[in-house]
């Protein structure tokens, strides 16, 4: 039986347009939605289970509107949901103090996480939780195999690594070829009288502070051409005046 | 000025000229650049002790280097590099050592930094939709992108001071499986030339490679082609659920511009967009748009490319 913990989190649904208002992003009018890497996790973890026997635990930091991202995964079959509530800025620190402080609270076995999340693209919590618990970890995996311990694919410069960790480890998961499970309406109907265990939380104060945020800097016009012929043009241009070719 | 460390960036086995824009990036940050060169064999730090504006070379030697293992190479390399701000590059990789390294000394890490002003660092957030500006109290972690920072040059003369060191390692290489092609990974290109729906069909990705490896360069695609054919491995999609590219050159055909896509590959140096729709989105962030079919435009631009490449 493995105690299985999945990390998910609640971002902007990647389709949506991003808008400053002030000196800071306003999500007040974007559709949010559970990061797309986190997915491939819940996938893995209910793999996991399915493969090994055990209980799959999804946990979120964030306010009470992050509870739409548990129900979600709730609905495909994880056991139980969790939201260490938490509604101000937290640094790499902060945010990583807490989630190793809940996971060993848990006695987990095993973490999945998705590969960075969508709105910080960061990618620092998986490697980050394993390394203040002590616990081995592989990033960006896209292949999880779950016989003696933990076979995963990821690649590297070199071509796919396959490695074996042994347990408690940290899994980040990129997409990789498996296919994600939908929910259906039974799932849905059971995950809305689910309940939410919501914990407090008090990470250390950050260290970071953020400044601003703005948009990228407009690009200047470029410089368009009719016709396939004009590639010609184009080429010289790379040469000539980008100076690549 | 706090100390800086830079941790080198390897490939293939030597130290890439990333590792000089890193040290370009730390001399922004602090003073008293020592450079980290994890290594099996130690003869590798010889380059680093000619990079100019660096102050101590370490050679951080050890078996546990030999393959990458994230706890061990943390600890090994947290073992002989001193305090202050350490900066890694932002490879997969690197990322993931910055986010060991910073939580081994409980400091916090920012990753991806794409500008250091006024002791303010500039992330992308969104996959680059919005720029976040972020200040630093103390020691950090940071990783830099690389193509962002002008690499320091190479007339320094440090010596290089070997330091024996270990890990305890937490994960096993049973296997390392080629690429089936011989050609680089977007996330590893200096120019990338993408294909999205508007190749009309996967077999015509041969076209893009052709010009590719005239180039040197990798070829990607929108999530549209990668979703539409399973002939497009996701490992070649660029976009905000693929990967996030930064070449000299980004060449995209027949992809209109989703901001899924933009949000990828928007920082690239040059951007080149060939598509037959005069209104795709693409062209509003394109340095050179050529309004055309890919049929049209792609024999022209791959013999012209070969003429001026002869």
């Amino acid at each position: 039986m493995v105690n299985i913990a999945v990390l998910v989190k609640q971002v902007p649904d990647t389709n949506s347009k991003i808008q400053i208002s002030g000196d800071r992003v306003d999500l007040s009018s974007v559709k949010m939605d559970i990061s797309p890497y986190d997915e491939f996790a819940v996938e893995n973890a209910l793999l996991h289970k399915e493969s090994s026997g055990g209980t799959v635990t999804a946990i979120t930091v964030g306010s009470a509107g992050a509870d739409k991202v548990l129900k979600g995964v709730k609905a495909l079959g994880v056991d139980n949901i969790v939201r260490l509530d938490y509604d101000g800025f937290m640094d790499s620190n902060g945010l990583q103090s807490i989630l190793a402080e809940e996971i060993t609270a848990g006695g987990y076995d095993i973490v999945y996480c998705g590969k960075s999340a969508a709105d910080t693209g960061a990618g620092s919590t998986g490697p980050g939780i394993a390394e203040r618990l002590g616990w081995g970890s592989v990033s960006n995996a896209t292949e999880v195999k779950f016989a003696d311990g933990l076979t995963v694919s990821y690649p590297t410069e070199g071509g796919d690594a396959i490695v074996s960790v042994n347990l408690p480890a940290v899994v980040s998961c990129d997409k990789g070829s498996i296919k994600v499970r939908k929910s259906n309406v039974k799932g849905i109907m059971m995950a809305k009288r689910a309940q939410v265990d919501v914990k407090a939380v008090s990470p250390p104060s950050p260290s970071v502070t953020v400044v601003s945020q703005v948009m990228p800097p407009a690009k200047p016009a470029g410089k368009k051409f009719e016709g396939g012929s004009s590639a010609q043009t184009v080429a010289q241009l790379l040469r000539d005046e980008a100076n690549i070719i | 000025m706090t100390e800086t460390i830079v941790i080198a960036e390897l490939s293939k086995g030597e130290i890439s000229i990333t590792t000089n824009e890193l040290v370009s990036a730390a001399n922004l940050l602090g003073t008293n650049c020592t450079i980290v060169v994890p290594c099996a064999d130690s003869t590798i730090a010889d380059k680093a002790g000619k990079i100019s504006g660096v102050s101590k070379v370490i050679a951080a030697k050890s078996t546990v280097f030999s393959n990458y293992d994230a706890a061990a190479w943390a600890e090994a390399i947290d073992s002989v590099a001193p305090a202050g701000i350490v900066v890694t590059a932002a490879s997969a990789q690197s990322k993931d050592l910055a986010a060991r390294l910073a939580a081994r000394r409980s400091i916090s890490v920012i990753q991806d930094v794409i500008a250091i002003e006024g002791g303010n660092l500039s992330t992308p957030i969104y996959s680059g939709k919005a720029i976040q500006n972020v200040s630093v109290s103390g020691n950090s972690v940071i990783s830099v992108r690389a193509n962002v920072f002008a690499p320091a040059e190479d007339s320094g003369n440090c010596e290089v001071q070997v330091i024996d060191t270990t890990g305890n390692v937490t994960t096993a290489l049973k296997e390392m499986v080629q690429r089936a092609s011989e050609r680089l990974d977007v996330s590893e290109a200096n120019i990338i030339i993408s294909g999205g729906r508007g190749m009309g069909t996967p077999a015509n990705f041969t076209h893009l490679e052709e010009i590719a490896d005239k180039l040197g360069a990798a070829v990607g695609a929108s999530r549209a082609a990668v979703d539409t054919w399973d002939e497009i491995p996701h490992s070649m999609q660029v976009g905000q659920t693929g990967k996030t590219v930064n070449p000299n050159l980004y060449i995209a055909v027949g992809i209109s511009g989703a901001i899924q896509h933009l949000a990828g590959m928007r920082s690239s140096k040059y951007i080149v967009a060939i598509n037959k729709d005069a209104d795709a989105p693409i062209f509003q962030h394109a340095d050179y748009g050529i309004v055309a079919t890919w049929e049209d435009a792609l024999p022209v631009l791959s013999s012209s490319l070969a003429n001026l490449m002869a």
